[in-house]
């Protein structure tokens, strides 16, 4: 771990921004340096001499120390403050984790914002939450429309700011599991990848670097007006359906981190999204149809 | 003694001010308050300096979440006891309760801000296992391990092995002690039993008196090996005293005599002048000494609880660190057992580790 002031050892340190949060990654793996370079426009090594924010998260990133025979089972592991906070995992899932971490120091340790598990994009000032189980395609409609002109908030945790229920961007590469890396790659020849992490618990994992533009909007909220369940089925037919508001809520709230823990401003603060957005479910299975649709919401606007 | 102080530590002992922190310093105060959970007791110290309007954002998000947490828990506590008092209700035994959720229930200004991980209760030996199985009849199901570890818990320990609710998940510990029937000084549970006072919100909750509260936390700090949070236990002590006056210092220390339990109640007060600099601790200690709780090598022991009371953070880490922890966990265990019965229990703790890593 870094911190300043504390000598500096062999590891390496990259400042990493996300939204409202600094992240301070130490790690002396190649794997994490290369796929911070790939993906993050922002970073830094930080040197004792220059002025850091505030960082919220110290994280590191190790190879495990002992030494095993095989050099494919060589495990490495994720600490925050220094405490290991997983299990050890493969040193091949390294780059997955480093994100899968960063997305887990958010969601358990802030209670400042309503965290839900959902992606969060937005076309002329207005933001679309897009909240979905595993497996519902979420990730590969949220890439899709980052790359036909959205910008991205989120794709993993919507944060919406408890006095104002705007959604608060944090946009972070995005995690492609499986064919929707090959899916994405064929249709957006110039997206940037980071390295892929096989045969992880999720199966192949691969991230997608945000649209710079959508960084460099990081800091600016936006208010919410539709809600959409998006699923993904094999072979259907393109649906939009209205939701009723009642089941938006509570699968939301159901769906959201910390819902419980903050209690009655969370309930307030997701009354007042849930009032003021239109919701739907979605079915689709074909990405061009999937576009049209969304790009049809702002004209109800 | 010219120490440098950690960081938390130099704010704790008023060394250092809020206003003085760069941001350097912010990550590094809240980093080091988190592992030592008391990151939630600083968000009331800001309050209590009226500077928590000056706090940049990013502290301030960590602090808020901090006290987010804090009030949940006082949520919960809240429904818990309800759900308690319920099973108790059938038996003629009152609910006790004892560390954290005491403070809290108490709503004692120490409690702002702090979280515990269980319920802790005490009751009398002879109703426990009436109140074990209500405990089961509502819920609370039990956590031990195994047989052993079961059979360990009720024939040595002054607790049963945990119970956890089934449904909420709210743990509970079951004590009819505060220290181990085997340790050196074990106090007569009749005598803290009579001296329990209600709570002025809650007729029906009761808590020890505030005298053998202070002398439970600070048995449970001196006693026990674990010493990671030892620093959010010190602050704990530090509140509780203060709320004092001189007089009812010196009934804390004939209060502790009489239970046999001034050694660790001077440890106690030792530590509070000396790491977190406590003022008007002077007769007390006084009183202490003079009754016997003189400690011979107290320069060792010094050495050892000032590097172990550190927060559990690298940059608080000294070489001795690691060594200081290790030394007090063993002398906790011998407190806390006699090398006859020590001894048995480790060895065959050790073997069933070896066979089950040996099976797996």
């Amino acid at each position: 771990m870094f911190f300043p002031g504390l000598p500096i050892n062999d590891y390496r340190n990259y400042l990493l921004r996300s939204g409202p949060f600094y992240f301070l990654v130490t790690s002396e793996l190649n794997s994490i340096e290369e796929n911070i370079v790939k993906l993050y426009d922002t970073t830094k090594h930080p040197r004792p001499s220059q002025a850091l924010p505030f960082i919220d998260f110290n994280i590191s990133v190790t190879g495990s120390k002992s030494k095993l025979i095989f050099r494919n089972n060589q495990n490495a592991e994720f600490s925050l403050d220094s405490k290991k906070v997983f299990n050890p995992f493969p040193i091949s899932h390294v780059t997955a984790m480093l994100e899968w971490g960063m997305n887990w120091c958010i969601s358990t340790q802030i209670n400042t914002y309503l965290i839900i598990h959902a992606a969060v994009v937005e076309k002329y000032g207005f933001a679309v939450i897009l909240p979905a189980p595993p497996g519902s395609g979420k990730s590969t409609l949220c890439a899709t429309l980052i790359q036909e002109g959205w910008r991205l908030l989120s794709d993993e945790l919507t944060l919406l700011d408890l006095n104002t229920a705007k959604a608060v961007p944090m946009p972070r590469p995005i995690g492609l599991k499986n064919q929707s890396i090959d899916i994405i790659k064929a249709r957006y020849p110039k997206a940037v990848f980071g390295l892929s992490s096989a045969e992880t618990i999720k199966g192949n994992v691969c991230h997608l670097k945000p649209p710079t533009e959508s960084i460099r909007l990081q800091s600016v909220q936006c208010p919410v007006r539709w809600i959409v369940f998006p699923k993904f089925e094999h072979k259907a037919s393109t649906q939009l359906r209205n939701k009723p508001k009642g089941e938006a809520f509570l699968q939301i709230a159901n769906n959201a981190f910390n819902y419980n823990i903050i209690g009655k401003i969370a309930f307030n603060t997701l009354k007042t999204v849930v009032d003021q957005s239109e919701c739907f479910t979605f079915q689709y299975s074909n990405l061009d149809e999937a576009i049209e649709v969304f790009d049809r919401l702002r004209i109800n606007l | 003694m010219s120490v440098k102080w950690p960081l938390l530590v130099a704010i704790l002992r008023h060394e250092k001010s809020f206003s003085d922190l760069s941001n350097a310093d912010w990550s590094l105060l809240i980093s080091q308050a988190k592992r030592s959970l008391l990151l939630g007791k600083l968000y009331y110290l800001l309050e209590a300096q009226n500077s928590l309007i000056d706090l940049p954002d990013g502290p301030y998000t960590h602090f808020e979440t901090a006290r987010v947490r804090a009030e949940k828990q006082r949520r919960d506590l809240g429904w818990e006891l309800t759900k308690l008092k319920q099973a108790f209700s059938e038996t003629n035994c009152p609910v006790i309760l004892l560390k954290g959720a005491a403070y809290a229930a108490a709503n004692l200004s120490i409690s702002y801000g702090r979280t515990f991980s269980d319920i802790d209760l005490l009751v009398p030996a002879s109703e426990l296992s009436k109140i074990e199985s209500r405990l089961i009849i509502h819920g609370w199901l039990h956590q031990s391990k195994d047989q052993y570890d079961d059979m360990y818990y009720r024939k040595w320990m002054h607790e049963l092995p945990p119970f956890k609710h089934a449904k909420r998940g709210s743990i509970i510990d079951l004590h009819h002690n505060i220290l181990p029937i085997t340790a050196l000084n074990c106090p007569k549970a009749g005598s803290l039993l009579e001296s329990i006072v209600e709570l002025e919100n809650d007729h029906s909750i009761f808590t020890l008196s505030r005298l053998d509260q202070i002398i439970h936390s600070a048995t449970h700090l001196f006693y026990d090996g674990e010493l990671e949070h030892g620093l959010r236990d010190l602050v704990d002590l530090q509140g509780l005293i203060n709320e004092l006056d001189e007089n009812a210092k010196l009934h804390l220390a004939d209060r502790a005599l009489q239970l046999g339990l001034h050694k660790p109640v001077f440890y106690a007060v030792r530590y509070l002048e000396l790491i977190l600099n406590t003022p008007n601790l002077e007769s007390l200690r006084k009183k202490l000494e003079q009754n016997g709780a003189r400690i011979r090598s107290l320069n060792i022991m010094d050495f050892l609880f000032s590097k172990a009371f550190m927060p559990d953070h690298p940059s608080c880490d000294s070489r001795w660190t690691g060594l200081a922890r290790w030394i007090l966990y063993v002398r906790a265990h011998c407190l806390r057992m006699p090398w006859h019965l020590l001894l048995p229990h480790l060895t065959k703790k050790l073997l069933k580790r070896l066979s089950k890593t040996n099976s797996s």
